[in-house]
């Protein structure tokens, strides 16, 4: 904005406004406000009128006393979350399957053929149909039908009223952390999608207290690994529970993941703010809205067209450059090994070390773009390093199955045990954040110093985490 | 208003004019007025950005949803509106990044128009936004949304009753059922067309020394900077010491506020 002609005179005006505010005292602010106060409340008497008894309001105290009391506040915090989840993996189930076979099982050998057709070399018949096809109906399959019914259910929660109660709960645990009470909600909001959370940490004032809120922001779940954690917790983790238990045990596993997340949160929130972000934590004031009656109709459309589809898009974007990295990784040989193989074979030791291996440390390398094609990625490499034969049709095709009892199957292949499991859930609540949550901490701290800071906090935090549950396991189940 | 009977019936009568309302989505060209949407938090801003401009800008019942301002046009009896939604807040005083955002649109990006959307169930806390709105700009039109959450906990809102007193027009509303949307349409553009003259009530009953302090500043700044509006509020900020309305004095760029033609200006997020 250009500055007009030289002039005293505005300096003047500050200097009169600076002589003033000593003559009408420091508490004028007070006095103001109480005035304005009192004009709202006398225009808000004079056109309100108390029609009814207010039976509404009753009722939603009556419920806020329930969800947010001291002993059964968290509880059903835990029992709503776990019904969401097994909806989910319950609900997911079928129509994953059936996707699955369409475009897996069906539309994939017939676009192989009509490749092949019209004399498409094998190399490019490989890269587009076995990389970049596959790679997509690969995320397609395994990710739209839990997110169709997740989205829609979280989306219904929030619309109910419930987020600013889970965030009321958690307000002294973050206190306590020395962190922002509004912390909870952009926690919340991670849960979906931990880009669009980190940008509504503008709701927190304090710059250290939002920098907390930023780093520690990644261990709320999001949508992209949700997906990671529901398949694997159902191979493995239900696969212990007899089969009437397994949905819901694999529910509460996932639960149990999500939990560990928060704590985590509490915990580096408050290292962070004992140690590098010193300071005491200001206090706010959260407005509890009315419970308002969701428009289910309204919700689910709004939620498929809003989240489900833009994530799934984002995911597909990513797949598909991935899926032509993963083909190529695998089918460019030095000396009689591909590239994949050679970092596999390299990394395997340390991935070992920390109950994981060297395909899971490939696969999140290939996925920093989007956490969402992990497990296609891993699932396709694994394929390839344990030279599985009958699955795939040649190297770097990610093959077909179509029931969690195949993907079972090239698990085991692959010399994967329980620990592998669990520590792949651990690795996938505890590594870095993905390539677009790094550029948007970057956009919103302006600082590389806490950008790289908030990026390779988490995965340090993941290779030590999942080192000591393999030393411990290793050592109990000798 | 318009008394007259044209030819056309239905189609130009006042009250069928909810059909003249076009969605315009993101498509913002070519804007004749500016809308600024404000309002505590949870009250349903979003919602009746929503209903207006066709988008599916994300709603959710959580105060602090919308961080960043949400921008969108809708066009409505021959003029195009472009449609602001400005993070809630509970006042416009404090200096956190949210009230100033909402604060600075509507002090410095001076719109046409701004719609404050109160919850009708909670008026009174409600108000003192509205009238903080008011110290700063003279077209506000008050929205009155969740008419039906106000109604089903037996309050009813005797809404002449408060547009007399606050001198601005008010529109009941449940904008989530789309109720009073039409109308809302209809005062706000009457309120930017200049066909509805507001007088807004203004704060009056402060104390005699802070009178004096202001009124020696108001003259000051009325002197100074002859085409600006609110002065009074401007004065207030300058004993408070506002740093952003003291750099906007030095500047000149309060000056320019009314100088400048609005459709060069840049307002960035």
């Amino acid at each position: 904005m250009s500055v007009p002609t030289p002039n005293q005179r505005p300096e003047k005006l500050i200097r009169l406004a600076a002589k003033l505010r000593w003559e009408v005292g420091s508490n004028f602010h007070d006095s103001l406000m109480e005035a304005l106060y009192a004009n709202a409340a006398q225009i808000a008497d004079r056109a309100v009128i108390r029609t009814g008894d207010g039976a509404r309001f009753d009722l939603d105290r009556t419920i806020d006393r329930l969800v947010t009391s001291r002993w059964l506040g968290f509880p059903i915090m835990l029992a709503i979350l776990t019904l969401v989840f097994w909806l989910t993996i319950e609900g997911a189930n079928v129509p994953s399957a059936m996707l699955a076979s369409l475009l897996i099982d069906t539309l994939h050998p017939t676009l192989k053929s009509l490749a092949a057709a019209v004399g498409m070399p094998w190399w490019l018949n490989g890269l587009l149909v076995d990389g970049m096809y596959l790679a997509m109906a690969w995320v397609v399959s395994v990710m739209l039908p839990p997110m169709a019914i997740f989205f829609p259910l979280f989306t219904l929660l929030e619309d109910f009223g419930y987020l600013p109660r889970v965030a009321f709960n958690l307000d002294g645990w973050f206190k306590r952390a020395g962190a922002h009470g509004k912390q909870a909600l952009t926690m919340s909001m991670g849960f979906g999608c931990n880009a669009a959370a980190i940008v509504s940490t503008r709701v927190i004032d304090s710059p250290r207290e939002r920098l907390i809120a930023i780093i520690t922001n990644n261990f709320s779940l999001c949508n992209g690994r949700w997906p990671t954690q529901i398949l694997v917790a159902t191979i493995f983790i239900g696969g212990l529970a007899p089969a009437h238990f397994a949905g819901l045990v694999s529910a509460g596993a996932v639960v149990g993941v999500a939990v560990l997340g928060v704590l985590l949160s509490f915990v580096v929130s408050w290292g962070l703010s004992r140690s590098v972000l010193r300071g005491e934590a200001s206090a706010f004031s959260l407005e509890l809205p009315p419970y308002r009656p969701p428009r289910v109709l309204q919700t689910v459309y709004t939620s498929i067209i809003d989240r489900t589809l833009i994530v799934l898009w984002r995911a597909v974007i990513f797949a598909i450059p991935a899926g032509a990295a993963i083909w190529l990784s695998s089918n460019i040989l030095i000396g009689g090994l591909s590239l994949a193989e050679h970092f596999i074979n390299w990394s395997q030791p340390f991935g070992l070390l920390i109950g994981l291996n060297g395909v899971i440390l490939l696969a999140y390398v290939i996925a920093v773009p989007a956490n969402e094609i992990v497990i296609p990625t891993i699932l396709m490499l694994t394929v390839l390093s344990a030279k599985l034969t009958g699955l795939g049709t040649g190297a770097g095709v990610m093959f077909e199955l179509d029931s969690d009892a195949a993907i079972a199957g090239i698990f085991a292949s692959g010399g994967w045990n329980l620990l592998t499991a669990v520590n792949l859930m651990l690795f996938s609540l505890v590594h870095n954040p993905c390539s677009t949550t790094i550029y948007t901490i970057w956009k919103e701290t302006r600082s590389a110093k806490w950008t790289s800071f908030a990026s390779l906090l988490p995965v340090g935090m993941g290779f030590l985490l999942c080192f000591l549950v393999a030393q411990v396991w290793r050592l109990v189940s000798g | 208003m318009e008394k007259q009977m044209p030819a056309g019936g239905c189609d130009v009568c006042p009250a069928h004019h909810s059909g003249n309302l076009i969605k315009l989505g993101v498509n913002m060209a070519n804007w004749d007025f500016v809308v600024a949407l404000a309002g505590n938090p949870n009250t349903g801003k979003s919602t009746v950005f929503n209903a207006l401009t066709g988008l599916r800008q994300h709603t959710g019942n959580w105060p602090g949803k919308t961080v960043v301002r949400a921008e969108g046009g809708f066009a409505y009896d021959g003029h195009r509106y472009k449609l602001v939604d400005l993070p809630g807040t509970y006042s416009l005083l404090s200096t956190s990044l949210d009230e100033e955002v909402a604060r600075d649109f509507i002090l410095f990006g001076r719109p046409d128009v701004t719609v404050v959307v109160v919850d009708a169930a909670r008026l009174e806390r409600n108000l003192n936004l509205v009238l903080q709105v008011l110290e700063i700009t003279d077209r506000a039109v008050v929205c009155l949304n969740l008419m039906d959450e106000a109604n089903r906990q037996g309050l009813s809102v005797d809404e002449r009753r408060l547009a007399r007193d606050l001198g601005v027009p008010v529109v009941p509303a449940a904008a989530r059922r789309g109720k009073g949307i039409s109308e809302l349409t209809r005062v706000l553009s009457d309120v930017a067309t200049g066909r509805t003259v507001c007088r807004p009530q203004r704060i009056r009953n402060e104390p005699p020394a802070l009178k004096k302090a202001v009124g020696k500043l108001v003259a000051q700044l009325q002197e100074e900077f002859p085409n600006v509006p609110n002065t009074r509020w401007v004065a207030l900020r300058l004993l408070e010491g506002d740093a952003r309305i003291v750099e906007a004095v030095c500047s000149g760029e309060l000056g320019d506020l009314d100088r400048m033609p609005r459709q060069e200006e840049e307002v960035t997020a």
